[in-house]
């Protein structure tokens, strides 16, 4: 399992050679890792059956010194989610090989789409939440770099950013849910967590934990009102958005939140929250779908629709609605993985990008209008696709919710209207009807490797419906059985009878052909929507980010103005406030000042240091002031050696002499003093110094008679010979002791002189052009 | 050459010319006995530096370069690679990084020497403080020309 999940990365690192290696077929070769994970992950079915509770885990050390494992949960939902991922990964893989021969970075593109697969395959199956989440941040990192493949498209990298911020916004926010949710069920494991539900129900942090968890579902599962960046994703080339903005990664916070039903669902909240946001989501991404022209923004637009159907189905929560949502999301991965790759061949063969430009190419593609039109039939929810069946279950569903289920009936009713006319500009629109005049003739039927996808895809959806019971039995009720946390009893069938379902269902189907026929009055009629979309959430979005730009840009002029002397005054006067505010709310300062003890020479020593201080501040020459302040150096010095720290005299001695030798050499390159400043600016400088000065002494002061542990000198004293082989414990401590902090110093010392030689050298080569 | 603050001195440069070799033993001397006396890889630096910073005073700054045979920037990179290296046998003997590690040798003339990872790390040091003023002085300088 360890090694199905990492092939995908491992197979990732060697492709651009296997596609320089193999040339035109490296589709069709890279496509055998996702087939081979296929049967892989299809071999488990029959031990599923077998296997206690219908899970199997398997568990991988990983650091094994730190007691962290990798453990891998497969149950009927993972496996679903695994099957699909590597299902369609197949076709995918080989598309592309196709769709983008001779693209000069397709090399490039099999390293992203297999790291893209091998990460969404970790995401479904892993069972720790923490490697869960590395996943998930894998998926938007990949999803980032796909999108914005194109990268010399400035808009291809502006809708990359802008998917990148909303999911990984929405990322941080699950970061801290999941975190919250190991600690109130005591373990990072899926596996342990599913079966304690209660925990979190009853927890007073279940509302925190919930909204946390649902805000990163709904930005990677593009709900409203985080839907925007889904459609700006279609920058990405067309298999990328059948893979990814459809069939796989926006199903992962779907995925989550079915995954978690057991443990987080059931409440009110949960009902309400994914209820609405879900109902929304539908009819906002179905609508906004019936008014784009755009071939991949309708399809786009109408996989917002399922995501929203999808996330309404979990919230409410039932039996049924489990299995409509597992069957609605097979049957929405098949048609619409289906559809895109067919957007695909219509962009190849025929440069449409927009649904305005085509009609009529039935007679020049026909088997991709055949294919396409089984796969719109299933979108539509026409018998006897699998489409059907799931809309079926869906309606069933939703009028039986337990809550809300009037709202969310007319909701599902509404939007599945709409979805059948959006299913009619995709399977009829572009094929018939006359020939319209597209930018490109298409000279022949598109090759084996476009059409395979749309073929085998297209046909699973009449299999899979003509068969319900197939997929019945098996995956689909395990898979809603790991979501609702109980066996279900399946009977997903092709004919439930008449009834109310069944009624709605033919009743959409009529008034959606109709909408078809008025497409051009629907779009005309709600053109006001432009003005509402100036204030939707992307543009919310866009003031976002420009608010932030701007912050930066303001604080970047107030913090990192380039003055020195503002930045040391910043400095210097956090520091002596925070010091201060903590000694004297923290301790219990007590000084003990007792003079009694100081020898002559000491006392003249402080009397010159005090003098050159002095003269240093109130001299009008620069070379006067590096001189006293050298003076002062020295008389530290001293001090030093008097109190026997050789060692640090000396350093403080050469330390002293090399910095007046350098001050020396930088007054040569100032001009003479233009102006002083003012006497109020000197003597705001002047408190501050004396405050500086103050706080040191200060602190100095208390820390020689405050003490709450004992001295390490004792230590360091003791063990400086046995243990250091030396006599001179400063030297011990440097290089041995504390070996480490004395190399952070000469890292720092190194990266300052460095600083300083750049500085120096560019100005001067700058001033040289 | 530039005379803002190279000083003319005849007896300077004449006593340059002894007093480089003799700081650099020094510095060297330092360096050693460091673990035992008043010392280290600082300071030796420091008296290092100091010496060929008073070669450049007293002659000039392309005379400095040469007597020093280094680029500035290299030593940085040398001393910090010692640096980190002399951390690194105590992880193969199952030790934390850093852990000092000593070898005691009986040489036939001087007697029981007893040789460990600090006087590597020590040197390290010695050679980052070398190159770091010098790195500084010496541009600084030679931004006057």
């Amino acid at each position: 399992m360890l090694l199905a999940v990492l092939s995908g990365f491992l197979i990732a690192a060697v492709a651009p050679w296997a596609h320089r290696g193999l040339g035109r077929h490296s589709g069709w070769a890279l496509a055998a890792l996702p087939a081979v994970l296929f049967i892989y992950f299809a071999s488990f079915l029959p031990a599923l059956r077998e296997a206690d509770g219908g899970r199997i885990i398997m568990e991988y050390d990983w650091i094994p010194s730190l007691g962290i494992q990798l453990t891998f949960l497969v149950d009927g939902l993972s496996l679903l989610f695994a099957l699909l991922i590597s299902g369609i990964g197949f076709f995918v893989v080989a598309y592309a090989g196709r769709y983008l021969e001779g693209h000069r970075d397709l090399g490039r593109f099999y390293v992203l789409i297999l790291a893209f697969m091998a990460s969404m395959l970790g995401l479904v199956l892993s069972s720790n939440l923490i490697s869960l989440f590395v996943f998930w941040e894998l998926t938007s990192i990949t999803s980032y770099l796909l999108i914005g493949y194109n990268h010399e498209d400035a808009k291809a990298r502006k809708s990359a950013l802008q998917g990148l911020f909303v999911t990984v916004a929405g990322g941080l926010a699950l970061l801290t849910g999941l975190v919250m949710m190991a600690l109130v069920g005591g373990s990072y494991e899926l596996h342990e967590l599913l079966t304690s539900g209660d925990i979190f129900r009853d927890h007073d942090w279940y509302l925190a934990i919930l909204l946390l968890v649902l805000l990163g579902c709904f930005t990677k599962s593009a709900q409203y009102p985080f839907h925007f960046w889904l459609p700006n994703a279609m920058a990405a080339p067309t298999p990328v958005s059948a893979y990814l903005h459809s069939a796989t990664m926006v199903k992962a916070g779907v995925y989550l939140m079915a995954r978690l039903n057991p443990s987080l669902g059931g409440t009110e909240a949960w009902m309400l929250l994914l209820g609405l946001f879900g109902a929304v989501t539908m009819f906002a991404g179905i609508f906004l779908s019936l008014r784009s022209t755009g071939v991949k923004q309708v399809l786009a637009y109408s996989t917002v629709m399922a995501l929203g159907t999808l996330t309404m189905l979990i919230g409410v929560g039932t039996e049924n609605a489990m299995l409509a949502a597992m069957a609605f999301l097979l049957a929405h991965s098949l048609y619409k993985g289906a559809l895109f790759l067919v957007a695909g061949i219509l962009d190849h063969e025929a440069g449409c990008k927009d649904f305005l430009q085509t009609g009529g190419l039935r007679r020049a593609l026909p088997v991709t209008t055949v294919f396409a039109g089984l796969a719109a039939l299933s979108l539509a929810g026409v018998l006897p696709m699998f489409g059907f069946v799931a809309k079926e279950l869906l309606f069933e569903a939703v009028l039986e919710a337990p809550a809300l289920a009037g709202l969310l009936s007319v909701f599902a009713v509404v939007s599945a209207v709409m979805v059948v006319a959006v299913a009619a500009i995709v399977g009829i629109r572009p094929w018939y009807g006359p020939r319209a005049d597209t930018p490109k003739i298409p000279a022949h039927e598109a090759p084996p490797a476009l059409l395979a996808g749309p073929v085998v895809l297209a046909s699973l959806g009449l299999l899979f419906g003509l068969g319900a019971g197939l997929v019945d039995q098996g995956l689909i009720a395990w898979a809603a059985a790991a979501v609702y946390g109980a066996p279900v009893s399946p009977y997903l069938s092709l004919w439930h009878g008449f009834n109310l379902p069944l009624l709605l269902s033919g009743v959409s189907l009529a008034l959606g052909l109709l909408l078809y026929l008025n497409w051009e009055r629907f779009r005309r009629f709600t053109g006001f929507m432009e003005v509402v979309n100036r204030y939707g959430p992307e543009a919310a979005y866009e003031k976002t980010m420009a608010g932030m730009v701007w912050l930066s840009e303001w604080q970047t002029r107030v913090l990192q103005n380039g003055y020195l002397r503002y930045y040391l005054l910043t400095i210097l006067i956090s520091t002596v406030g925070l010091v201060m505010v903590t000694l004297f709310t923290r301790t219990h300062v007590h000084i003990d000042l007792d003079l009694s003890g100081i020898l002559v020479h000491e006392a003249f020593i402080v009397a010159v240091l005090l003098m050159a201080a002095l003269v240093s501040v109130t001299t009008r020459s620069r070379l006067g002031a590096v001189a006293s302040l050298g003076a002062v150096g020295f008389c530290v010095a001293l001090i030093y050696v008097l109190f026997s720290a050789a060692d640090v005299g000396i350093t403080q001695v050469l330390v002293e002499t090399l910095t007046v030798i350098m001050l020396v050499l930088v007054l040569f390159r100032l001009p003479g003093f233009l102006g002083l400043t003012p006497m109020v600016l000197r003597i705001r400088d002047a408190v501050i110094a004396l405050a500086v000065g103050a706080m040191m002494a200060v602190l100095k002061l208390a820390a020689s008679t405050t003490r709450y542990a004992d001295s390490i000198s004792e230590y360091f004293i003791q063990e400086s010979q046995p243990s250091g082989y030396g006599r001179n414990i400063v030297n011990v401590i440097l290089v041995d002791f504390r070996a480490l902090d004395t190399l952070g110093e000469i890292v720092v010392l190194a990266l300052a002189a460095v600083g300083v030689y750049a500085m120096i050298k560019f100005r001067a080569e700058d001033r040289r052009r | 050459m530039s005379p803002q603050f190279t000083l003319q001195s005849l007896i300077l440069r004449t006593a340059a010319h002894f007093l480089l070799p003799l700081l650099l033993i020094f510095s060297v001397f330092l360096l050693l006995r460091g673990h035992n006396e008043p010392g280290g890889g600082f300071i030796a630096g420091l008296v290092a530096a100091s010496a060929v910073a008073l070669y450049m005073f007293a002659l000039d700054i392309r005379s400095a370069k040469r007597v020093l045979r280094f680029e500035p920037r290299d030593l940085l990179g040398w001393g910090l690679l010692f640096g980190v290296i002399s951390g690194v046998p105590a992880v193969f003997m199952g030790q934390p990084f850093f852990t000092s590690q000593w070898l005691e040798l009986t040489l036939p003339v001087l007697g029981e020497l007893k040789v460990g990872t600090p006087l590597l790390f020590d040197i390290g040091v010695y050679l980052v403080v070398i190159g770091g003023v010098l790195l500084i002085l010496l541009s600084l300088a030679e931004a006057e020309e």
